[in-house]
């Protein structure tokens, strides 16, 4: 039987983006189904009736969907490129990771940009530090996961590029080079990695759909 | 291999998860009980991130959060093996033990608050309720979620057995009405009459009377 994998996504979003990746770091051949958010597909919302969200895999007719679900099953079923660690320790540390950056992360940045007021400087406050855990633990490493791209830069990639897009559709400063230097570093190594590129949306769009999206909710005083 | 090593606060449903999955593997540990008010420098060492429990210490190897422990241990010890070895059906365990994991804290969100926040955890609570008794494989039809045998999903769900009634003790907020959710509660008396798990309960009187104290230092924090 010929394999079949789909990937539901939008172009927008960075957790679409992490299974691209994953897919295309291992070779495998899919087809990409662009979504609508504001107008969802019957198929999404077959495959993903409790969330009704993207990414969903649809591998040979069964659907996986929450990306880093995604993710340890892409790296279960297809050879070659590991996206995760052997040692089960190791492995355990990057798992860690990357439910810090979705977990703490991800949710303090989105507060910080447009949450409701008190959350917003509670938020404020906490990104700094939960980025400097992340400056913490990449270290002297080239990536979170060595010396090539594993699962924990894959869930970064929002900090890679999506904050960035970030700070410049709404004037926030969230990753500067004087303070988060490695972090800074690591995300020109991620982004200018060819695999990467291929599959980040571009720029400029990006943030203009930000701006239109969330630009409303976020008045600086 | 090293010795095992368990940093938790009784009764924490969270530790509860990672000494089900030992009890289950057989597995040796030494429990070391914390104090959350004056945290050792065990803890905050092995933690630094969180600072809080369970932790699991493996030959010095600390290892923390409850749903990447019971990972750590699956990994590591492979007997009584508590995810299926179909990558599709591991995923479908993955995504369960996620949304357990997520939606578990809309239940602690009714212990911790009270007024509007409070209702906001009922209604939450309700929905998470409403989806697994819908949604999850294997509800009704297997004995546990893990089919025959207790899996991860059944250890992050766990807390229903237990706690679930105890948090409805202490705060008088009806969560899981009786009926409402026979297959969840079919589950939850296989669950609870399983050896190992029977044998590693907390005592229902105690465990209300620790989580009273627990909420009336909550509320007056706040």
């Amino acid at each position: 039987m010929a394999e079949e994998v789909l990937l539901f996504g939008a172009w927008a979003s960075p957790y679409s983006h992490r299974v691209e990746m994953a897919l295309k770091l291992k070779g495998v051949e899919y087809k990409y189904v662009e979504e609508d958010l504001a107008n969802k597909s019957p198929s999404l919302l077959k495959y993903n009736p409790i969330h009704k969200k993207v990414p969903v895999l649809v591998h040979n007719g069964n659907p996986i969907v929450e990306s880093q679900v995604i993710l340890e099953y892409i790296n279960e079923t297809w050879p070659g490129y590991p996206l995760l660690p052997k040692d089960p320790y190791e492995r355990a540390i990057a798992r860690f990771w990357a439910k810090f950056i979705d977990d703490k992360c991800l949710l303090a940045i989105f507060k910080a940009s447009w949450g409701e007021e008190k959350e917003r400087e509670k938020a404020a406050e906490e990104v700094p530090e939960f980025l400097n855990h992340l400056e913490n633990e990449l270290k002297e490493k080239r990536f979170f996961g060595g010396e090539s791209i594993g699962m924990v830069d894959i869930v970064a990639n929002f900090i890679s590029f999506w904050v960035g897009a970030f700070e410049e559709a709404f004037g926030s400063e969230l990753l500067t080079r004087e303070k988060f230097p490695k972090l800074t570093n690591w995300t020109h190594q991620f982004v200018n990695n060819t695999v990467v590129k291929e599959s980040l949306p571009p720029r400029d769009k990006l943030v203009a759909y930000l701006r239109n999206r969330f630009g409303g909710r976020n008045v600086s005083k | 291999m090293g010795a095992v090593k368990l940093l938790g606060t009784w009764p924490s449903p969270y530790l509860y998860r990672v000494i089900w999955a030992l009890k289950l593997k057989g597995i040796p540990y030494e429990y070391i009980e914390q104090d959350l008010d004056n945290k050792s420098p065990l803890l905050l060492q092995s933690n630094p991130v969180h600072k809080k429990i369970p932790v699991l210490i493996h030959g010095g190897n600390p290892i923390a959060e409850s749903v990447i422990i019971l990972q750590y241990i699956e990994d590591k010890w492979p007997q009584n093996p508590l995810l299926p070895s179909d990558p599709y059906e591991k995923a479908v365990a993955r995504f369960w033990v996620k949304f357990a994991d997520e939606k578990g804290l809309s239940i602690a969100k009714v212990f911790r608050s009270s007024g509007e926040e409070q209702e906001k955890g009922l209604k939450e609570s309700l929905e998470m309720l409403e989806i697994i008794e819908e949604h999850a494989p294997g509800l009704g039809q297997k004995k546990f979620f893990g089919g025959d045998k207790i899996g991860m999903v059944d250890l992050t769900l766990g807390w229903f057995a237990q706690w679930m009634g105890g948090i409805e003790e202490v705060t008088g907020v009806k969560i899981k009405e009786a009926g409402k959710f026979p297959r969840l509660e079919a589950w939850m008396k296989n669950f609870k009459e399983d050896p190992v798990i029977k044998e590693n309960l907390p005592e229902f009187k105690d465990m209300v009377a620790a989580m009273k104290r627990r909420r009336e230092t909550l509320l007056a924090s706040k």
